[in-house]
């Protein structure tokens, strides 16, 4: 198991090492001080900017500069556009608000899909299940725009002018646990419907797939009840594609949802870095991209480790 | 003989199962009735699709209940109690338990994911009082008897590590680590190779002496039949059309779908190898559009006026000689 786990950690150095070459020769390919400062400026201005990031020393000593302050956790770079904040402070500042919708999304999301999901394949081909399956495509079918623009007019306007009492706040972003309710429930019960309609659909392909498989008659032979045969020999096949799924929205989560995060004024990682790309704020779109990738490749080793967890065939190979 | 038998142990009677389809309801297995008598081997043959496997899952009633339907007169009496029309709750007792099953694809039918002691460990938590020690000792035990080499390293294995011929040995273990009285066996040698077949038949024939179990065997290979089986019931398009002893079937088929299924096995010695091996023409006849008549007739060398018109009935006393043909073939050697 552990040399199972080093062997994906080793395999995925040359990828990650690929990765950021790339993420630097793209972001050098226009000269980025002179993005951000415009043509008018001044070339003392130019050299020194260069200067302060680096961007005068031969790339291979740059690659390496980067390379180490993304391992080490180092990023005392300062923003361009954020006066004398460094982007290591905009990374911690970020992550939490956006940690804060995305990951209780997450997880509402996968538990409610997966019991919809083993319900309707149940009863598949039912009434049951074609409600259910209908509901689904519906609420897919609809955009995100609508669920957010529709939702804080009810949830924060109607709710507020009716009750007289604000249950959710129409934007903005509070820390702390007693504020949570009231910044964030509404943008996080948003995005779980949304994700809701397509995670319930393809949990509940997994679970007829598995359904029809030889072992649950098997299992039933044996004298298992339906529940055993669900939760126990089903489930536990099905969590291959079900870690699957969630582990490849991981990386997205920590950069946070961009759209309810932008609508909900909530300054979170996907907003700082939708603001910095607009604003040509080179340091801080180089950091977060370089540790974006390397949290997606970490979250792909992860996935890899749990599927040997899961499923004893993949501990061989 | 039959006067001589101990009490059956199954008993089933007009057991009729159809399925809800698109184009309506179609009956798989019509009206089928046999004994299963303790110790005794009884083998169902026949070509795919002529019901084999339905009577088996109609038994354990393992069909999609939604999508299956028994005809109201089908008994399925297990020591006299009928489970045709049985609660699930009452179904799940007696599956692995009193009646258990094994299955053709050894490959797929062990759960990926659980090792095989905990797949053995599972059958005897539903059925038996024994503690998790007691469990694993009686999973040993059971991998022993059907003999696996090194049964205390091979119960924390998983099915991946184990042969085809192994899965199918723990399959075996599994169904009859409760005792049960009665096992199915669905063409339980179809997925393996001949050497491997004929050790798999090798054992059932062993456990079934030392454990005195009523043995099912539902097979389409007519060897099998001829090595281990007591009795035949040979089905065709969902109805029984001749039943008997191995000798009477092997050596007196009455039925010509029987004699035409004797002939077509290839034989050995010279002169057999000079003429083409004979085939049965045409197939099975769909079960939407079954003939008014015998449902034999479109592939039947002896067919007359009276096949079109009128189905024939199953002639003899249950348990005995029966046949259901307007023309029995008066028997001799195939």
């Amino acid at each position: 198991m552990w040399s199972y786990t080093a062997r994906r950690l080793l395999y995925n150095v040359p990828v990650y090492l690929g990765i950021v070459l790339l993420l630097m020769a793209a972001l050098r390919i226009n000269d980025p001080a002179y993005a951000h400062l415009g043509k008018n400026a001044r070339p003392e201005d130019l050299e020194e900017i260069r200067q302060k990031l680096g961007l005068d020393r031969p790339f291979l000593e740059q690659y390496w500069a980067l390379l180490r302050d993304v391992f080490t956790l180092n990023l005392g770079v300062k923003s361009w556009t954020n006066e004398g904040l460094s982007v290591g402070r905009m990374l911690s500042e970020s992550i939490k608000p956006s940690l804060a919708i995305t990951v209780p999304a997450l997880v509402l999301t996968s538990a409610i899909s997966i019991c919809i999901a083993l319900v309707s394949a149940f009863f598949r081909g039912r009434a049951a299940d074609k409600s259910l399956m209908f509901l689904a495509v519906l609420g897919m079918s609809v955009s995100f725009l609508v669920y957010i623009v529709f939702g804080q007019y009810l949830g924060a306007y109607l709710l507020t002018r009716e009750t007289g009492y604000g249950v959710f706040a129409i934007g903005g972003y509070e820390p702390g646990l007693a504020n949570w309710p009231y910044y964030c429930l509404l943008p996080v019960l948003i995005s779980t419907i949304v994700a809701m309609g397509y995670d319930t659909r393809f949990y509940r392909a997994v679970m007829v797939e598995e359904s029809g498989r030889d072992y649950i008659v098997t299992a039933k032979a044996k004298g298992a009840s339906k529940r055993k045969i669900m939760f126990v020999h089903m489930l536990k096949n099905a969590m291959i594609p079900i870690i699957t799924r969630i582990m490849t929205t991981l990386p997205f989560l920590i950069m946070g949802s961009l759209l309810l995060e932008v609508y909900f004024n909530i300054p979170g990682m996907g907003r700082v870095l939708y603001k910095a790309i607009q604003e040509q704020d080179f340091p801080v779109v180089q950091v977060f991209v370089a540790i974006f990738a390397a949290l997606f490749i970490l979250s792909n080793i992860l996935t890899d480790v749990l599927y040997a967890l899961v499923d004893p065939r993949v501990r061989l190979s | 003989m039959s006067a001589t038998r101990t009490k059956a142990v199954l008993e089933v009677r007009h057991l009729t199962t159809g399925f809800k389809t698109d184009r309506g309801v179609v009956t798989a297995v019509d009206d089928v009735s046999f004994d299963l008598y303790p110790g005794e081997t009884l083998g169902v043959v026949g070509e795919s699709g002529c019901g084999k496997t339905v009577t088996s899952k109609s038994i354990m009633r393992l069909l999609p209940e939604h999508l299956t339907i028994y005809g109201p007169a089908s008994e399925v009496r297990f020591e006299g109690e009928n489970l045709a029309f049985a609660s699930e709750e009452r179904m799940r007792r007696v599956r692995g338990d009193k009646v258990a099953m094994i299955f053709q694809e050894p490959m797929t039918s062990l759960n990926p994911v659980f090792t095989v002691g905990w797949q053995l460990d599972e059958a005897l938590r539903y059925h038996t009082d024994l503690d998790a020690r007691g469990r694993r000792q009686r999973a040993i035990e059971m991998l022993r008897l059907v003999e696996i080499p090194e049964p205390e390293r091979r119960v924390d294995e998983y099915p991946h590590q184990l042969s085809g011929g192994m899965r199918q040995r723990v399959m075996i273990a599994m169904a009859l680590c409760c005792e049960p009285d009665v096992l199915i066996a669905d063409e339980p040698t179809t997925a393996l190779d001949v050497t491997i077949q004929a050790q798999i038949l090798q054992l059932m024939a062993n456990l079934k002496e030392r454990l005195s179990t009523a043995i099912m065997l539902i097979t389409h290979d007519l060897g099998v039949v001829a090595q281990v089986c007591d009795r035949v019931l040979v089905m065709y398009a969902g109805r029984v059309i001749e039943s008997g002893t191995v000798a009477e079937i092997f050596h007196a088929p009455r039925h010509p779908y029987t004699r035409a299924l004797l002939d077509s096995i290839p034989k050995s010695g010279a002169r057999a190898h000079k003429k083409r091996l004979p085939t049965i023409p045409g197939i099975v006849p769909s079960l939407f559009e079954l003939p008014a008549g015998c449902r034999f007739q479109d592939r039947c060398a002896y067919k007359e006026r009276r096949c079109v018109d009128a189905e024939p009935g199953l002639e003899g006393a249950l348990g005995g000689r029966q046949v259901r043909c307007h023309f029995p073939l008066d028997g001799g050697a195939a």
